[in-house]
């Protein structure tokens, strides 16, 4: 065994000598290899916009999402593993749902991130249990201080608050892409073309599968309730 | 046995208004209602047992009134604004009509926390449509079944939801009027009234519908309706503040949902 850390990779349980925990990054690295997500919080709304590969062509188009209605007025996208995701897409409804249940009010998505996190970060706790092979990007509006929100949570159980995040395979490129938007001044009708742009500029035809782009937004325009762009828009 | 919420009978109901001004009290009264104090239950000794499981057996705050009429392309609801407190006209501005998923209205008669309670398990089961993303929403038949399962379900366990519902909705060209009663029973018909509008208005309703009516010949036969109910009832649940209450017989304004001509009139 070196002291790098061999043999220290099979559980999240224990570290590695130097303080890493392997598993955890190995999550991180089925993210990494995902199809690229970006979310970008503009002047009037929040948007996702997903790189849905296409595993076959035999695929019917729409049928497998990347982005996920949480509630009225929250959308998440998913980098990673779709079916981990899921998973952690099912806990935020629930999580949605009880809020509004206990409090008679849509949840706000700072809140809502802060829950999730937690509840991916238990994944990395337990000998038993193996960390989300994916992020997910919450794109949300908080009525109680009308403010709009992007949050990201990591497979490490860490969610943060971007104006701008990008994940998966061509998320070093859309980030330098996204840092030259000047997002604060954006409106989100411009900003879904410049995403699009972004995806089909990043998307290598020779070497990548052929993609679907699957955008969702929550607006001012639409009474920020979560929905699918629409696909002439798209 | 669990601590369970066992609703106000008509003892306890006394025992408020004797205790309302003494704190301590009351306090002793609520821990009562939970089934806390041990009383006439036949066993004694643990501390836990409850007394026997006590049901809702009156309603409280109750709405009376729903009107609802189909006309070529929609379907119509009319309800007063009255939620009263036995014969004292309580609350003079609620909603008891609401719309629901995307061809839906319903309005209820009876306790309006029920009416509430199942103005909630359609909003979840309409956001699970909505999550799931894919343009379908159930339609106003789903939804009055669904209802009249749930209704039943909680007859057959003594502990009814004390409301008198009207769904009402317009999907595929087809108009759908559903009448549910606390007790589960689950009819449709062309022109349907709850409350003391089963009374008063369903007899000039079944009189004055015709097929092929336009939405303005339903609109004046649901106002002639609800003038009539005012007449009649609108006084005497509000005698004590005088002509005011006029409201309790108010129609107003209209709100479209989002698609087809469903209308909601409060």
């Amino acid at each position: 065994m070196s002291s790098t850390g061999a043999g220290y990779d099979v559980s999240p349980t224990t570290f590695s000598p130097d303080g890493r925990l392997f598993q955890v990054e190995y999550a991180g690295k089925a993210v990494e290899n995902s199809g690229t997500a970006i979310g970008l919080k503009c002047k009037d709304g929040v948007i996702l916009a997903v790189e849905n590969l296409m595993l076959s062509k035999l695929l019917v188009s729409n049928s497998n999402r990347r982005t996920y209605n949480v509630g009225s007025h929250i959308s998440i996208a998913v980098a990673g593993l779709v079916s981990d995701g899921r998973q952690v897409v099912n806990r935020a409804r629930e999580e949605a749902e009880n809020y509004k249940d206990n409090y008679g009010s849509d949840m706000p998505p700072t809140i809502l991130a802060d829950r999730l996190a937690q509840f991916v970060h238990y994944f990395t706790l337990n000998y038993s249990l193996r960390p989300f092979g994916a992020s997910v990007l919450i794109a949300g509006h908080d009525a109680f201080t009308d403010s709009i929100e992007l949050n990201v949570i990591e497979p490490s159980g860490v969610a943060y608050k971007f104006f701008g995040a990008a994940l998966g395979k061509g998320r070093q490129g859309a980030k330098t892409e996204i840092e030259k938007l000047k997002l604060t001044e954006t409106t989100c009708d411009d900003a879904v073309k410049e995403m699009a742009k972004i995806l089909h500029k990043l998307h290598d035809e020779s070497k990548d599968k052929p993609f679907e782009l699957e955008m969702a937004w929550v607006t001012a325009a639409n009474g920020y309730k979560a929905q699918r762009v629409p696909r002439d828009i798209v | 046995m669990p601590r369970k919420w066992t609703g106000l009978n008509l003892a306890s109901t006394s025992l408020f208004f004797v205790t309302l001004s003494a704190c301590l009290l009351q306090v002793v009264f609520t821990s009562n209602m939970f089934g806390v104090t041990v009383k006439n239950s036949g066993m004694t000794g643990t501390g836990t047992t409850a007394g026997p499981t006590k049901r809702t057996h009156s309603p409280m705050v109750t709405g009376t009134s729903v009107l609802g009429v189909k006309y070529n392309g929609g379907v119509m609801l009319a309800a007063d604004t009255l939620a009263s407190y036995g014969s004292l006209a309580r609350f003079k501005d609620v909603t008891r009509l609401n719309a629901v998923g995307d061809y839906t209205i319903l309005g209820a008669g009876g306790e309006f926390s029920d009416f509430q309670a199942i103005q909630e398990i359609l909003e979840k089961m309409d956001q699970e449509d909505k999550n799931a993303d894919d343009g379908f929403s159930h339609s106003p038949a789903e939804l009055f079944n669904y209802l009249r399962a749930i209704f039943y379900s909680k007859r057959n366990k003594f502990n009814p939801l004390w409301n008198e519902v009207l769904v009402g909705g317009f999907k595929d060209g087809k108009a759908f009027l559903g009448h549910l009663d606390m007790i589960g029973t689950a009819f449709s018909d062309e022109v349907m009234a709850t409350g003391f509008g089963s009374y008063l208005a369903l007899p000039i309703m079944r009189k004055r519908w015709h097929a092929n009516m336009t939405e303005g010949e339903a609109r004046a036969l649901l106002e002639d309706c609800m003038r009539v109910l005012f007449y009649r009832w609108g006084p005497r649940e509000g005698g004590r503040e005088g002509g005011r209450k006029g409201e309790g017989g108010r129609l107003e304004g209209a709100k479209q949902p989002r698609t087809q001509k469903v209308e909601l009139y409060f």
